[in-house]
């Protein structure tokens, strides 16, 4: 790479290599940020981003490779030692002490505040940055007051008080409102023109093509590309961030189409933000079908799977599951319209870790008769029940006594589908049902999802991986800020097509 | 170096049981060490306090006396415990509970004790449900911090205690006393030969200690209240009902206690007065945490602090030292107790 005005970049990483236990998160990359630059890392999920970024923060040690630092070899093993050397992270998720007002959550830890009064001349700085970056915030605001945009610049100036001059944040518009969103960009530039380096991890296509100068792009662990965003656009990026290999498919047998099981219309809810996530969502699921649900995290995909299992509530718009109206009924009384959730978080949402494979197994289905009699358990059915599904779906655990958080992520997933599957479901609600699996594990659970379809079930699958998606779908619709850009027939459909979806291009 | 904490996946359950014991012996040291400053030889004080509370057979059964409301209303805890709902309001539960049946015991007289009786352990039960559930479902519908309510409730019971006894229930033939008027002799409990020991709430209490070890781990509403307590988000996912989990605990937890205050104003002071628990339902809460929640083990430690409240009565005539001395113990355990809690979810290791 040409290195522009030969200047020395103010980070450089070489060769670094991360490995955690089954995954590779990073494998040799090497990445560099110049003064005065935003420089985006885009990529999907699990890409490696943020393993990469915790890494120079010093949360996390490379197993190999090496960083330095305006040209000079460093080792940090802390974010003492990253604060240090000047660089400075600001966390999806805040670490504010909300009772407490601006300058004194930006003086909590600052070294270089008076002893006495600290706040006082904090409260300058806060000031000073406000002018020079548009950092707007009131230093004697108390947090909790505080919209989230503002929390956020409080993190901001927190880094900026102990000397960033390199700032990372972790998809930071997440939590933004478009107008927000905005707002922050201004900084970003602003801060970039005064000579700061900004590195910006997303997987939002129109905004890394908005606000940064260059962006390397990340997938399964590796650098794909670092190329200036002018020279590039959403349609590549959007096919290197998911990857061009040609997509061999598995011979997808076509099942006799049968009845609608699963209708949405016109579908409306709000995310945990409370900002409007799905804006009128219809299709439907056909017995013998697999419906595709692609696009890029956060546009809304979580949300429709939850309303769709009763988790959320539909603002609105319907449900209907084989006929019958199910909007904002329980999670208790869809599940038992024989729907099955496999959840997005699984160990989070689908498992009780301290509780025993056993015990895990029957979690939807304790209450019904053949597990109890009357308010009592029936230990030896549950265990009996329990065997079986452990050798039917190879669950490798050394008994179903053993507490489920012994067991692998993919040996997780084998028995959530298990307990799901096991009470022959109608609809299928699967959320990135193979994310962070191992090949084995994943072919062993597309494999059971296309046997669930060849029986009849109807299978609603949400996936970042396109190539899950082309592979299993029999149509795909694909999400855009809330709405279905299209639906298409995956037979027919190409990448292109779809990717353009993804960055919310309309198909007609 | 740098001293670092990694969570221990499993807990192996020598450990619990070691980390347990351990906890209280350790806390002995630093209590001494309070008397001390007091002026008191802390051995002598340690010596009393054993001999007091198990050394005769009437400190034994005295010791046995006071761990029958602690039986009752720790085993009751263990259960929104579970479901990491916490209830710091057993002493208003038990209140309530004393308070309902006494309002039959006076009210009934006249009723066979094999009718009246029971009819009390009843009402108590219910009375001291209720006053649990009604913080229950500000939890569960207002998101109200139940321990805040709770413990807000104690107060309300209390005063509510206070205003019968000065007012309306005042007994006639008292001298003035804020008593209520004795039981007839069929609201009162048979006791265990000449000792105060009124055994029907103590079979009362193992019954119930063994039969909410049933619950928990055997049935249904068990299995949901251990699936909320450890993943309430699964529990969510699996369709179990939030208010009625914990409408449940806070009613058993509730009624526990409530049976707990039948039996002292039924079996011990045979009205209803001030001071008819010097704090149970708040020493329950280190009894059946020092249990680890286990209602067999609840029986164990309520022994144990059955025995310090006898214990600390003994060294206040014997040394001079004001009856709070006793809460320096809750309260130096209670610190072994969550310091041990933290030993076993985590294993500190010492890196260079």
């Amino acid at each position: 790479m040409v290195k522009e005005k030969g200047e020395t970049p103010v980070v450089q990483m070489k060769g670094i290599t991360k490995r955690f236990p089954g995954v590779l998160a990073n494998d040799y990359i090497d990445f560099e940020v110049r003064k005065g630059e935003v420089h985006a890392l885009l990529g999907e999920n699990g890409a490696g981003k943020t393993t990469l970024m915790n890494i120079l923060y010093g949360i996390y040690r490379p197993d190999e490779g090496e960083i330095y630092i305006r040209g000079k070899k460093v080792e940090i093993r802390s974010p003492k030692d990253a604060i240090k050397l000047g660089i400075g992270m600001v966390h999806q998720h805040f670490m504010l002490v909300y009772p407490h007002t601006v300058a004194e959550n930006v003086a909590l830890g600052l070294k270089g505040a008076s002893l006495v009064n600290p706040t006082k001349s904090v409260e300058k700085m806060i000031r000073e940055f406000g002018e020079k970056y548009g950092l707007k915030v009131d230093p004697n605001a108390r947090i909790w007051q505080l919209s989230v945009g503002e929390q956020q610049r409080v993190e901001i100036i927190k880094a900026l008080c102990r000397g960033a001059e390199v700032l990372i944040l972790d998809e930071p518009t997440s939590v933004l409102t478009p107008g927000e969103t905005k707002e922050l960009f201004k900084i970003l530039r602003a801060m970039a023109k005064e000579g700061k380096s900004i590195i910006f991890i997303s997987h939002k296509l129109d905004e890394v093509m908005e606000v940064s100068d260059r962006v390397t792009v990340l997938r399964k662990g590796r650098v794909v590309v670092t190329k200036k965003t002018s020279e590039t656009n959403k349609v590549e990026l959007a096919r290197m961030m998911v990857g061009r290999e040609v997509i061999f498919r598995i011979k997808r047998e076509t099942v006799e189409k049968g009845r609608v099981v699963l209708q949405v219309e016109n579908l409306h809810a709000l995310n945990d933000k409370g900002l409007l996530a799905l804006k009128g969502v219809t299709f439907n699921v056909k017995e013998g079908e697999i419906l595709g649900i692609a696009g890029v995290a956060g546009n809304g995909q979580r949300e429709l799977v939850e309303v769709i299992t009763g988790l959320r509530k539909a603002t609105k718009g319907r449900v209907i599951i084989m006929g019958e109206d199910v909007t904002n009924k329980s999670p208790r009384e869809i599940a038992e319209k024989k729907v099955a959730h496999i959840p997005e978080e699984r160990i989070r949402m689908g498992l009780v870790p301290n509780m025993s494979v056993a015990e895990n197994l029957i979690l939807k289905r304790y209450r019904e008769p053949t597990f109890s009699r009357g308010l009592m358990l029936d230990k030896e059915k549950i265990e009996e029940f329990a065997k079986e599904l452990v050798k039917k779906y190879e669950i490798m655990t050394p008994s179903i006594h053993t507490p489920a958080k012994l067991l692998s992520g993919g040996n997780i997933q084998r028995l959530i589908l298990a307990r799901e599957l096991s009470g022959s479901p109608k609809l299928i609600v699967a959320a990135h049902p193979t994310y962070g699996l191992d090949v084995a594990a994943t072919e062993y659970i597309r494999k059971l999802l296309l046997e669930q379809k060849k029986k009849g079930a109807a299978v609603l699958l949400v996936s970042e991986d396109l190539e899950e998606i082309m592979e299993l779908s029999d149509r795909i619709a694909v999400m855009f800020e809330g709405e279905v850009m299209g639906i298409v027939d995956a037979e027919k459909a190409s990448i292109e097509e779809i990717g353009l979806m993804m960055a919310g291009v309309k198909r007609r | 170096m740098r001293i670092k904490l990694e969570k221990r996946t499993v807990v192996p359950k020598w450990m619990v049981v070691v980390v347990s014991i351990l906890s209280v012996l350790l806390s002995l040291p630093v209590i001494a060490v309070i008397f001390k400053l007091k002026g008191v030889d802390p051995i002598l004080a340690y010596k009393k306090i054993f001999t007091g509370a198990f050394g005769s057979t009437y400190g034994l059964s005295e010791t046995v006396v006071k761990a029958i409301p602690l039986i009752l209303c720790g085993v009751g805890l263990a259960i929104p415990f579970r479901a990491l709902i916490w209830n710091i309001g057993a002493e208003g539960q038990l209140l309530i509970g004393a308070i309902v049946s006494t309002g039959i015991a006076l009210k009934f007289p006249d009723w066979p004790a094999y009718i009246l009786l029971p009819t009390m352990f009843i009402v108590g039960f219910i009375g001291g449900a209720v006053w649990g559930m009604i913080p229950g479902f500000l939890r569960a519908k207002l998101r109200a911090n139940e321990v805040i309510t709770t413990l807000m409730l104690n107060y309300i019971a209390y005063k509510l205690l206070e205003y019968l006894v000065y007012g309306p229930w005042k007994g006639k033939e008292e001298w003035g006393f804020p008593y209520t008027s004795k039981f007839s002799p069929s609201a009162q409990l048979p006791r265990l030969f000449n000792t105060r020991i009124h055994y029907p709430t103590l079979i009362l209490g193992l019954v119930l200690a063994i039969l909410t070890y049933i619950l928990i781990y055997r049935t249904k509403w068990g299995y949901e209240i251990r699936v909320v307590g450890e993943n309430p988000e699964a529990a969510n996912y699996a369709g179990i009902s939030h208010l009625k989990v914990i409408l449940l605990v806070m009613a058993l937890s509730g009624g526990f206690a409530g049976l707990a205050g039948v039996g002292e104003v039924a079996g011990i002071q045979h009205r209803l007065r001030l001071g008819i628990s010097p704090g149970y339902g708040y020493t329950a809460i280190i009894v059946a945490w020092l249990g680890r929640l286990h209602p067999l083990a609840i029986v164990l430690t309520s022994l144990l602090f059955g025995g310090l409240l006898v214990g600390g009565d003994m060294i206040q005539v014997a040394l001079g030292l004001p009856f709070a001395a006793i809460d320096i113990f809750n309260g130096v355990i209670l610190f072994f107790v969550l310091a041990g809690d933290f030993i076993m979810k985590y294993k500190i290791r010492i890196l260079r």
